[in-house]
């Protein structure tokens, strides 16, 4: 027994935490059908109404976080949680760099998905964050805007973005700020479109989506931002951290 | 039966010397046994391979034996400069464009350490063609940035081969420049020559078109349309002619190993006024001896050889020749020596020619109106009547026909603040186009004036009449100011 209460505790401070849910700086997406990039083969996939972070999570909330929850500080974190980058341009566990309402990055998979929970929150789905990420300022599904995806393009190719602080680029459709053009955002099933069952990637073991073979079983071959995105999200796994790689939350929407 | 007994002979000698490295199997040397299969050749040691940035290669195998070779190659997303005044967003292999040379030999095995920095935004991989297995080594190098992936390959066919990204989507990798080249030297080495150097060619699809100054995004439409802005060998215009241009000496012996990265352009390569002796075609077995003009494929290369015999400066081309000229694709190699007036005489004289029956010839005009002198405008009435005219030509359709533009859309110029505050900018914005935020009269505006083509005259004349128009300041802007500020 003696043994295991360390374990245990691990599990307990891992499993729950105090929740203090908050709605405010939410927005409401409707939800609807649309076409993914990859995973559904043609069909469309329907989303449920939900509420989305309106700004990124920053270092700021992230500090208040790891505060809360010291299991979470950079010289505490299990190595199974977190790989060495996580925050790995703070200079101890309390202090971060850069702007305080800048994105907080080099954050772990398991790191966002707790914090999300600290808040009553989850992270968002793939399918609900591609949803509401293809709305433009003025239209729900952008995707063939030329300016749109333009934009999009333009981001990959900025450098040091996760500098800059949140609320700075276009306010979409539904009033969410961000989702193109400061960091790259943790979803909660990332990597799902390349362990998906499917027959024929199993068969080829080919889920790199590298060379002409990521044009098989696309939907739309014109989307390269999109492309960029699954590819990004492909080459993490769940204890990794990025520089260019944020989060923000989610939340059902209480009937 | 004397060819039997020889047989015998030989049979026995391999042996022999098959047993010695057997023996001597830990010193690192392998002797001259041969291998019927490239597999079987075994490696003792390791190194750490040499890379360099282009236009230089590491040094030759020469009689080295095949080893274990570490190849710890680092991408980078960095700005650089396409040309003067434009900048554009690279993704390297190594920091350079082309990546670094990689130099192995038949045999060796390569065990490579692809590193993804921190600061960079994708995940990359890399497909080697040298490499016999899925995607090039694309499959098993698929790195996230901040992470290092290690896969290993043994180099089995000797030749000249491309590598580049292979991410989602692939075009776009190659197209900011994630391609190199990678030698395999056959056992022994390739024949020494005096000088080696590193070239590839590589199309860029730009927002703007050629020259556009600024930072230039990449145009995905122009990429899947072909339409390169352009076309250059190792990244950028410029990157190999003034003080960049490779050298040699009259009498030396060069060696190019010339790569295409592509994405979509096939290479016709030319030195003008060279023969090249020797081509290693797409860079494999088969060699063509006196060739003009050697066909590169994009994702493939091509090794040539020739040697320099008398002095000048030798231009690199791709002979599509629209690229050469107005896309950026020229090289120079300086050669310097002694001239050889047999093989190469120069100019003897400039004589008149008087061809008999002496009628008038000249260039048919197919009717075509001929380029008469600028008419310049005598006084300061006359620039303004000019500058009318070119006003309400090509301003109108934004500025209005009063100067007063489109609120939200085109600033206006009467009464302008942002325009009389500094005549230079106004002259730079007209000569050289505008984009970004700027504010006139406390309104914002956010839009684009492309770069116009007009002559230093049509700029003062242009300039003046809206400087002298609708409560502005009345300056006069003469096609000297304009010069000053085009040779900025």
């Amino acid at each position: 027994m003696k043994l295991y209460s360390p374990v245990l505790f691990l599990v307990f401070s891992l499993l729950f935490c105090e929740v203090a849910a908050q709605n405010d700086k939410m927005a409401l997406v409707k939800g609807g059908v649309y076409l993914p990039l990859y995973g559904a083969e043609n069909k469309t996939v329907k989303v449920e109404p939900f509420l989305m972070d309106i700004y990124p999570v920053t270092n700021t909330d992230y500090l208040k976080f790891v505060e809360e929850y010291p299991q979470w500080k950079k010289s505490n974190v299990k190595p199974l949680f977190a790989d060495k980058s996580y925050l790995t341009n703070w200079k101890d566990d309390e202090t971060f760099q850069g702007l305080p309402n800048a994105p907080v990055t080099n954050v772990s998979w398991f790191a966002a998905k707790k914090y999300c929970e600290c808040q009553g929150k989850r992270l968002p789905t793939m399918d609900e964050w591609e949803f509401a990420a293809m709305a433009n300022e003025k239209m729900q599904d952008a995707r063939r805007i030329e300016t749109y995806n333009q934009y999009i393009l333009n981001w990959y190719e900025t450098p040091k973005t996760f500098n800059n602080p949140i609320g700075e680029t276009f306010k979409n459709y539904w009033g969410i700020y961000d989702l193109h053009g400061l960091v790259w955002e943790w979803t909660l099933d990332f990597n799902s479109v390349l362990i998906s069952g499917e027959s024929r990637k199993d068969v080829d073991k080919d889920s790199n989506l590298f060379c002409g073979s990521a044009a098989i079983g696309a939907s739309d071959l014109m989307n390269y931002a999109a492309f960029m995105r699954y590819a990004f999200r492909g080459s993490m796994k769940a204890r990794y951290s990025s520089q260019n790689l944020g989060f923000r939350c989610a939340k059902d929407v209480e009937n | 039966m004397k060819l039997l007994f020889k047989k015998n002979l030989v049979t026995k000698m391999l042996f022999g010397i098959g047993a010695v490295a057997f023996l001597s199997g830990c010193v690192n040397d392998q002797s001259d046994k041969k291998y019927n299969d490239t597999v079987d050749i075994p490696v003792n040691q390791e190194m750490i391979a040499e890379l360099t940035s282009p236009p230089n290669v590491p040094t030759p195998v020469g009689k080295r034996m095949a080893k274990k070779l570490i190849v710890d190659l680092e991408i980078q997303e960095r700005e650089g400069e396409m040309t003067n005044g434009v900048k554009y967003v690279y993704w390297t292999f190594g920091g350079t464009v082309p990546g670094s040379f990689i130099r192995t030999r038949v045999g060796d095995e390569v065990e490579f350490h692809l590193k993804n920095h921190p600061d960079n935004k994708l995940p990359h991989n890399i497909d080697l063609h040298a490499v016999n297995g899925p995607g090039g080594g694309a499959e098993s190098s698929f790195v996230a940035p901040g992470h290092e992936k290690v896969f290993s390959f043994k180099v089995l066919n000797p030749g000249l081969y491309v590598y580049h990204c292979a991410t989602a989507p692939v075009g776009m990798h190659i197209a900011n420049g994630m391609y190199g080249l990678i030698l395999v030297e056959p056992e022994g080495g390739l024949s020494p020559v005096d000088k080696e150097y590193y070239i590839m060619q590589g199309d860029f699809y730009t927002e703007g078109k050629y020259g556009d100054r600024g930072l230039q995004a990449f145009d995905m439409q122009k990429a899947i349309d072909e339409k390169a802005d352009y076309v250059v060998f190792n990244g950028h215009v410029g990157a190999m002619t003034g003080d960049n241009a490779i050298t040699a000496k009259v009498g030396e012996k060069i060696r190019l190993f010339v790569g295409n990265g592509g994405p979509n352009l096939v290479s016709s390569f030319h030195v003008i006024g060279e023969i090249f002796d020797k081509v290693h075609v797409e860079g494999g077995d088969l060699v063509n001896e006196n060739v003009q003009t050697t066909l590169i494929p994009a994702g493939g290369a091509a090794i040539v050889e020739f040697r320099v015999d008398v002095p000048g400066t030798f231009i690199l081309v791709d002979h599509s020749i629209f690229r050469a000229f107005n896309k950026g694709a020229l090289a120079m190699l300086k050669v310097e020596g002694e001239e050889n007036k047999a093989i190469y005489s120069g100019e003897i004289r400039d004589g008149i020619y008087l061809p008999e029956g002496g009628a008038i010839q000249s260039m048919p005009t197919g009717g075509a109106k001929i380029e008469k002198e600028e008419v310049k405008a005598l006084g300061i009435e006359e620039r303004m009547a000019f500058g009318k005219d070119k006003y309400m030509a090509t301003c109108v359709a934004c500025h209005q026909a009063n100067g007063q533009g489109i609120e939200g859309a085109f600033p206006p110029l009467a009464k302008s603040d942002y325009l009389n505050a500094d005549v230079d900018r106004a002259i730079d914005i007209v000569l050289h186009g505008k984009t970004g935020e700027i504010t006139v009269n406390g309104k914002k505006y956010n839009s684009v004036m492309t770069a116009q083509a007009l002559s230093d005259e049509e700029v003062a004349n242009v300039l003046t009449y809206v400087y002298n128009s609708w409560g502005n300041s009345k300056k006069e802007v003469t096609p000297e100011m304009v010069k000053a500020v085009r040779n900025k």
